[in-house]
């Protein structure tokens, strides 16, 4: 139990890249605050906490959702990907490597969010065009503006899909 | 095994951390004892606090203190303990220091407890009563009061003396142009949020992971307010969420983390929330007037520029606004004018290419309005006034390569099919409009040390308190020191931002390359030096007598240049000497008595297309091309990166960012990325940059400029040039949206 919260806290249960956790939390806990400050999971950015910046990006079941909108007890047995799930071992996955080769990162905080948003938006499967791919990725803010590197980054993960 | 060459795209160094979420900012290192502080801010610009009641929040299980004006302890009472290494002149913020509020949002109390919603939800309970006093927050109120900067300031240079008799010229000239241009105040809003996490170590020593451009200024900053021993602080910052200079001085969060810590001894994170964000520095309000005056055939004759920038009532922040206009263009008539006016607003602080994206933001859109006034192509009037050299300190450019950013930056963009009209070209229900600029900073350098450790097993350790805000810090040095080594990229190592290194200069100016990467140089020429004096003792010897510009480091070996011989590898050569390892230190100063003969200044030119919705007035930047002149170009792929956000951050600044303030408030209410609105993906098309060839071995060993910064330089003018040659209406004030053009 956490300090000062009472015996309000909620039981749920999280598979957290590929690990199912139990865990005791306050229902005024965002996914995203869980997962950085419990979980020790610190891929996951805040930039602003509303929702309006996309640096929280992680999948649920998946899908791309800003973890900060989200209270981590409204994904009771759920399962979470982060950042640091996504590469397998030492490999990394192919968007991961896509954004090291085309250089579609500066400062790196918003990194791991595109890369999520990135993963959910190929899964999604309604990009088929670099403008396509920038109106879908427009959630996700990068300050340093390496907008046109991340759509090549992008666009190059697509490319053996379209391909197939 | 990829050769680390400068020159070469290397992918970054710290690519596979960034990718995989490792790389750990300052808000996200922790501690068993760890608490949260959260920041309750001024609702009032200016008056005083007359009670302040934190009994509500203090109540709640898990709130450990509320700090504030009245249970802080006194610090220093000196201004000086207080000013930092990049501090304007005047006294500096003192937080919790007193009643006093100088502007909305200053910090009143800082709450400290078990988590950080705990933190969060207690620091709304904290009741605060103000006197309010009246404010002001606009610009034009002030702007007769403006006047000239207090000194202090680091980098600031007062206007140069006028040069002939610019207002008797410009009254004379057959031509004349004549505007005022006005931007808002801009604030940074880097993706990560300032954050301080100060561990207190078993010794009471305290390591502070903080959001800094410069780790010794923290270290020194928090030394001189808490009058503590160098040695008792070190600050560990290895990378940074974006700084575009809101890194460079100490933020409060800083002095309030290192407060609660050493009242509580516990170790103590404090972030700053995004609406936070907006109560620290920004580009400062700006407005200028610039008249041209010219000849019928395009030659200058006269060129005044004037700005007033704000400050706050407490320091007087200054930049360089308007000197770029003595010497970018040839002109025997000039008069450059500088002031700053005080609002009560927290104080401006640098912001990407601070100064001149302002002063070329007027003085591009000026000369954009010359060559309308006479019927010239805007690059041909650039053309003919091009100066060859510094006409305001009579001195040679070290380097000039603009006249083939000119060149080539027109040829990739195709701006010969320009026609010179205004609304000629046209694409069904949108309005085309093709329009250009030139961009200028000045090249840099700063005294740095590095040291360096190689090991017999072929590995290189090179280090330097310097920061990674994004600009590819780590992959560059490693490149360097790779080459001078002839190692391979992957036996490097390079490790920054860390007090216990050895000191570097600020990150800032696009500066880094140039300062550090010498210090860098210096200690791999130290290490060369060493090798090849070990080398000559080998049996056999075939590098008796010899000099280091006789030899070459290759293939992890010594080998004479003139020879056919296999290189002799490192390891042999430390072995032979009986050594595990050599290390080395070195300090790069700049060679004042040479670079101060000579003018060196990065520059660019860029060419931007935009089509406008004539019904709707809203702008679409459709291609840029920035052609760049940066001097040597140590990693195309990184250097590239810099000017894309360069030219993504002008972008902004033309047509969407604006801090806005309520005037009866006297605070910024956009003050969130909901409503301050930056690029986002939809907003960027394709950038074409190029980087022209320039040499120049005056600048610094390297001959490298600095590319931070030059990528912005110019942009803002370059759109509202080509809004203009689209719609033929001349918008003067930023950003362009599209009430500007209905």
């Amino acid at each position: 139990m956490l300090p000062g919260m009472g015996d309000d806290t909620c039981a749920i249960t999280l598979k957290v890249n590929g690990s199912t956790l139990r865990l005791q939390v306050a229902p005024w806990t965002t996914l995203l605050d869980l997962l950085r400050e419990r979980l020790g999971l610190t891929g996951s950015k805040k930039g602003c906490d509303h929702g309006q910046c996309g640096a929280c990006t992680v999948l649920v079941d998946g899908v791309r959702i800003n973890s900060c909108l989200s209270l981590a007890v409204m994904r009771d047995g759920a399962s979470v990907t982060t950042i640091e799930g996504l590469a397998e071992g030492d490999a990394l996955h192919p968007l991961q490597q896509a954004f090291i080769e085309n250089d579609a990162f500066q400062c790196g905080y918003c990194t791991p969010g595109q890369i999520c948003s990135a993963v959910g938006l190929l899964a999604e499967g309604h990009a088929r065009s670099d403008d396509q791919i920038r109106e879908l990725m427009s959630g996700n803010l990068c300050r340093c503006g390496a907008y046109p590197n991340i759509v090549a980054a992008i666009g190059q993960a697509m490319r053996p899909r379209r391909d197939a | 095994m990829t050769t680390g060459k400068t020159g070469e795209p290397h992918d970054r160094v710290d690519g596979r951390a960034k990718v995989t979420g490792q790389a750990r900012y300052a808000g996200e290192f922790t501690a068993p004892d760890l608490v949260h502080g959260f920041v309750v801010g001024s609702a009032i610009a200016r008056g005083k606090i007359v009670r302040i009641d934190a009994a509500e929040a203090l109540a709640l299980p898990g709130v450990l203190q509320v700090y504030t004006h009245e249970n802080t302890p006194r610090l220093a009472w000196r201004d000086r303990s207080w000013r930092d290494m990049v501090a304007p002149g005047g006294s500096p913020l003192r937080p919790l220091h007193d009643a006093e509020i100088r502007f909305s949002g200053q910090p009143v109390a800082l709450v400290i407890a078990e988590s950080f919603e705990l933190a969060r939800e207690a620091a709304g309970l904290v009741k605060v009563d103000y006197e309010a006093a009246p404010h002001e927050t606009r610009l034009a109120e002030v702007e007769s009061e403006a006047h000239e900067p207090a000194r202090g300031k680091k980098g600031y240079t007062p206007p140069p003396k006028p040069r002939g008799r610019a207002d008797e010229a410009l009254a004379a000239a057959p031509v004349r142009v004549e505007a005022t241009y006005e931007h808002p105040p801009l604030h940074h809003n880097p993706m990560e949020p300032h954050a301080t996490t100060v561990i207190v170590e078993a010794d009471g020593s305290l390591t502070i992971h903080d959001k800094t451009q410069g780790v010794s200024n923290s270290r020194d900053y928090v030394c001189k307010v808490f009058g503590l021993a160098s040695d008792q602080v070190r600050v560990v910052t290895p990378f940074v969420g974006g700084g575009f200079g809101s890194g460079l001085r100490p933020q409060y969060q800083l002095f309030l983390a290192v407060l609660a810590a050493r009242e509580l001894r516990r170790s103590v994170r404090v972030v700053l929330s995004r609406q936070q964000m907006f109560t620290i520095g920004y580009r400062p309000w700006t407005r200028q007037r610039v008249a041209l005056g010219a000849e019928r055939d395009g030659r200058l004759c006269a060129l005044i520029h004037e700005a007033v920038g704000n400050t706050s009532r407490f320091e007087d922040y200054c930049e360089n606004v308007v000197p770029w206009s003595g010497v970018l263009y040839e002109c025997p008539n000039t008069r450059l004018e500088y002031g700053v006016a005080a609002l009560d607003l927290y104080t401006p602080i640098d912001a990407r290419a601070p100064g001149a994206v302002t002063g070329l933001w007027a003085l591009e859109s000026a000369i954009d309005e010359l060559a309308d006034a006479l019927d010239i192509d805007p690059l041909a009037l650039r053309l003919k006034n091009y100066a060859e050299e510094d006409q305001d300190h009579r001195r040679p450019f070290s380097s000039k390569a603009l006249r083939d950013c000119y060149r080539e930056g027109a040829a990739r963009f195709g701006w010969h099919r320009r026609t010179l009209a205004a609304r000629s070209m046209r694409e069904g229900a949108l309005q085309i409009g093709w329009g250009m600029a030139t961009g200028i900073w000045e090249a840099q350098q700063a005294p740095s040390q590095a040291k360096a450790l190689l090991t017999v097993d072929g590995r290189l350790h090179v280090a330097s308190a310097s920061g990674e805000i994004g600009p590819g810090t780590y992959t560059i040095m490693s490149q360097i020191a790779a080459e001078q080594l002839g190692l391979p990229l992957a036996a490097v190592r390079f490790e920054l931002g860390d007090t216990a290194l050895p000191p570097a200069m600020i990150q800032g100016g696009s500066a880094t390359a140039s300062s550090v990467g010498s210090a860098v140089l210096a200690v791999c020429r130290a290490l060369q030096h060493t090798l090849l004096k070990l080398a000559q003792a080998l049996p056999d010897s075939p590098f008796g007598g010899r000099t280091l510009a006789d030899v070459e480091f290759v293939d992890r070996g010594l080998r004479l240049r003139s020879g056919v011989a296999p290189a002799v590898p490192l390891a042999a050569i430390m072995r032979h000497a009986g050594l595990g390892s050599i290390a080395e230190q070195a300090t790069a100063i700049p060679d004042l008595a040479r670079q101060s003969r000579y003018t060196s200044n990065a520059h660019s030119a860029v060419f931007v297309e935009v089509a406008v919705d004539e019904a709707l007035g809203t702008v679409t930047v459709r291609r840029v091309v920035s052609a760049v002149a940066g001097g040597r170009i140590l990693n195309p792929k990184t250097a590239r990166s810099q000017i894309l956000g360069g030219v993504v951050w002008g972008i902004g600044m033309a047509l969407e960012e604006h801090s806005m303030l309520d005037h009866g408030l006297g605070r910024f209410v956009n003050h969130n990325l909901g409503e301050y609105h930056v690029p986002v993906h939809a907003d960027v098309p394709a950038i074409d940059v190029v980087f022209v060839e320039e040499r120049d071995d005056v600048v610094n060993p390297l001959g490298v400029k600095g590319l931070g910064e030059i990528g912005i330089v110019g942009v803002a003018a370059a759109i509202a040039n080509a809004v203009f040659h689209a719609t033929g209406r001349r918008i003067r004030e930023l950003p362009i949206t599209l009430d500007k053009l209905l």
